[in-house]
């Protein structure tokens, strides 16, 4: 793309485009280390997770803050309007799974050395990956502005709803057990849940990463392979 | 102010260089010489103009009696007498004159503004306008006796009368032109965007622009022809009597009155001729100044 | 799994949406303008649609005055100034020499980027135009004055001078005192030509204001340097460069999503 007749123009797009990279990193990093926490039973490693956290929600309102100076200075219009308002958008998801990452290192700290299953761990991790690797691709995307790999991301995390569907009925076979395990069980679950929610908020970027492209918005739903909300346990199960 | 800022800062005592150190003082000295030099020759030019003014009061208002007003010019020899036959004749010469050069002016003027712009004729016409404007009076006086006194077969108020539009028209050609010009394109595209047709444009909204400066244009031409002397010369005369109401004949006027009565040995001819100078001056200043009032009047608006 | 629909932004609907069922008011075909032996307009084929506001963007000499004086022939006030080819007012040819240029610039009126007010008083300035075609008793032609003055949004500040200088008025109410002078005209279509580019922010608001009010009314054409002014009162933009046109489009596409890498970088700065 040339440069703009103002050149301070592309400096502000430019130094959005920054601090999302440098949002991005830090989100990534919080969500490895916070699932080692978890593993490793690594309590201090899970302290450096949350004190990371408050970084992110400042850079968070400085992108927000600039965004909206930008709208107000330079009036931005067609792909410099989508810049703004997805650098905007951006933030506010990669903030959000940076707050999910938080929140698993603090269960890792609540959960302490408590006794977990290998296989549970094993799953969670393996989950992880795939939104990890989900998350990696979509800042690329973003900063390559490649809607191809974005949509590659929004189409991949149907796999990891399915993922999670099957954490989710170990983990009630485990609560039903035996009734010591519901406590590590319910954080285990929670934490799974907040890992599926990362992976939404890739396909939100994907998305977004679209629309910066094309100046089109995805329509049709997602696909999803959430099947925890039909699992029950009832009396007739 | 300096000393408030050194009582203020009183630790910063050392002098910052005076900006406008690197000016030298020889342009100093220059751009005072040219001040002084343009002042002094602007005094001697107004004290020239006034001197004659002075000249003019002092002389004229001791001629001035109500006789001048009433009484015809008096023969070479008889005393008393007055300026009225002069006075009379000059109104009418040059009512005569702006009658007949107005109309002419006005439309020349208007055709080299909103017809011919910038072609070839227009060229050629304002050309010959700009010449007909600095040619010597005395010219066109001789013209006007080629082409009206000897046909006619004597002199005649209708002949100073054209030989004074002749020398009007040119200002008048040239101020409504200028005048003209000034109306912006803007205005006229906007009447011609409502669909007039390009006369009522130009009557309607151009001519209406530039009025106070056309107006101005033909009272100034006026004032150029009251008092104009060489012209008359030839064509309208001058005579010590009430003149014919035919305008044929020598009509008298005050131009070539002061002109006569000025060089002749009698005193009571000198004083009416200085009385007339006053009157004239006066006319012409008077003319000049509602000119100037309603130019500026346009301005405010 | 399932193929990916995507959905353009004219699905966002609002009051100003552009409407591109509106008949074709106008339809230039293949205009070509000469400034002497320059072309200034090359081939431009475009339509414009009843009561919808186009706006013709594009940096200075790209042209869009130039289109925009072709529809009332205005330029031919200049001699050296011709154009060929179509231009379609109604089906009608309006470049055909056989159409009396008074009476189509009755019905295509115009507005300039500086305030003209005639040097007269206020109710003259209007009812200048209505004595070119119609011969009116005082009542009707009063009315037809008010009329005007209401429309423009001018009534109210003014009805109590009229009899004053049209000069006597601010830059902003002169130029909807224009506006009104070439609305009680009753015209077909309206060319503003950089209406507002003299004026102050509100003076500009209340233009465009104006506006919006005149579309349900007339077709409007509207040259334009501020890009958020065409954004914010167009339903149709064309943007134009070196007299040819690029992009005709909607107005939400043509500011959102420009098809045309050339419309992109107009519009967002980056020309050069």
């Amino acid at each position: 793309m040339s440069e703009h007749i103002v050149r301070s123009y592309d400096a502000d797009l430019q130094g959005l485009r920054q601090r999302i990279a440098e949002m991005g990193g830090i989100a990534e990093k919080m969500l490895v280390d916070s699932v080692d926490a978890l593993a490793r039973h690594d309590k201090p490693l899970a302290q450096t997770v949350i004190a990371s956290d408050p970084r992110l929600d400042v850079l968070h309102r400085e992108v927000e803050e600039s965004a909206i100076l930008t709208i107000a200075r330079r009036q931005p219009l067609a792909v410099d309007l989508r810049e703004t308002i997805s650098a905007i958008r951006i933030a506010g998801d990669v903030e959000r799974i940076g707050d999910l990452a938080k929140n698993i290192a603090k269960r890792a700290v609540a959960i302490g050395d408590d006794f977990q299953p290998h296989k549970i761990v094993v799953g969670l991790r393996h989950m992880n990956d795939l939104v990890l690797g989900q998350l990696k691709d979509v800042l690329d995307a973003y900063s390559q502005k490649d809607t191809a790999k974005a949509l590659d991301v929004w189409k991949r995390d149907g796999a990891i709803d399915a993922l999670y569907t099957s954490l989710f009925r170990e983990l009630l076979t485990y609560m039903m057990e035996d009734p010591r395990n519901i406590s590590f069980c319910t954080h285990l679950l929670f934490c799974a849940k907040n890992i599926e929610r990362i992976g939404d908020h890739t396909t939100n970027i994907a998305e977004t990463v679209h629309y910066l492209v094309t100046g089109e918005t995805l329509a049709i739903d997602r696909p999803k392979n959430d099947r925890s909300i039909d699992t029950t346990i009832g009396p007739g199960a | 102010m300096d000393t408030a800022l050194q009582t203020r800062a009183p630790a910063r005592s050392t002098p910052a260089p005076a900006p406008w150190g690197r000016v030298r003082r020889s342009r100093h000295v220059a751009d005072r010489a040219l001040k002084i030099v343009c002042t002094l020759f602007t005094i001697l030019g107004a004290t020239v103009l006034g001197w004659i003014l002075l000249m003019l009061l002092v002389e004229g208002i001791g001629g001035l009696s109500p006789a001048v007003f009433t009484e015809t010019t008096p023969g070479p020899g008889s005393q008393g007498g007055g300026i009225a036959n002069a006075l009379v004749g000059s109104l009418i010469l040059t009512v005569l004159g702006i009658v007949v050069a107005t109309p002419v002016g006005v439309l020349a003027g208007t055709y080299l503004a909103e017809y011919g712009k910038s072609s070839k004729l227009a060229e050629v016409i304002r050309f010959v306008n700009d010449i007909l404007l600095a040619a010597p009076s005395i010219l066109i006086g001789l013209f006007v006796y080629m082409l009206m006194v000897q046909p006619m077969g004597g002199y005649s108020g209708w002949a100073g009368g054209v030989a004074l539009a002749i020398i009007a028209v040119p200002v008048i050609v040239r101020t409504t032109e200028d005048m003209l010009r000034l109306v912006p394109g803007s205005l006229r595209e906007a009447g011609a965007a409502l669909g007039a047709p390009m006369s009522t444009v130009i009557i309607k909204i151009s001519w209406k622009a530039a009025r106070a400066g056309m107006v101005t244009g033909v009272l100034l031409a006026t004032a150029r022809i009251a008092g104009e002397t060489a012209p008359l010369l030839f064509t309208a005369l001058n005579n010590n009597f009430w003149f014919n109401p035919t305008l044929m004949g020598g009509v008298s006027n005050l131009p070539v009155m002061i002109y006569q009565f000025a060089l002749s040995p009698y005193e009571n001819w000198r004083e009416l001729a200085w009385a007339g100078a006053l009157i004239i001056t006066m006319s012409i200043l008077a003319l000049s100044v509602v000119a100037r009032l309603l130019l500026r009047k346009d301005k405010v608006r | 799994m399932s193929t990916i629909a995507l959905n353009t932004s004219s699905a966002i609907g609002n009051a100003a949406a552009a409407d591109a069922g509106a008949p074709v008011r106008i339809a230039v075909r293949n205009l070509n303008f000469y400034y002497g032996d320059f072309r200034s307009l090359k081939d431009i084929s475009l339509d414009f649609y009843d009561r919808q506001v186009t706006a013709l963007i594009g940096p200075s000499g790209c042209g869009k005055s130039t289109l925009l004086r072709t529809f009332n022939r205005i330029y031919s006030l200049y001699p050296e100034q011709r154009a060929d080819g179509q231009i379609l007012l109604d089906g009608q040819n309006v470049l055909s020499p056989s159409i009396d240029v008074n009476e189509l610039r009755a019905r295509v009126g115009m507005v300039f980027q500086k305030p003209t007010p005639f040097p007269m008083s206020i109710y003259d300035n209007i009812a200048f135009g209505i004595k070119l075609y119609e011969r009116l008793p005082k009542s009707e032609l009063d009315g037809r004055i008010e009329e005007a003055l209401r429309k423009a949004a001018l009534w109210d500040e003014a009805k109590d001078k009229l009899r004053q200088s049209g000069m006597s008025l601010s830059g902003g109410q002169q130029q909807r005192l224009c506006i009104a002078r070439t609305i009680a005209q009753r015209p077909e279509v309206i060319l503003l030509d950089e209406p507002t580019s003299a004026l102050d922010p509100i003076s500009t608001g209340k233009i465009e204001e104006l506006i919006e009010q005149l579309r349900s009314e007339f077709t409007i054409v509207i040259v334009t340097h501020n890009m958020q002014q065409a954004a914010r009162i167009s339903q149709f933009t064309a943007f134009m460069y070196l007299g040819e046109l690029v992009e005709f489009g909607p107005t939400t596409k043509m500011f959102m999503n420009p098809t045309k890498k050339q419309t992109q970088d107009y519009i967002t700065g980056r020309f050069g």
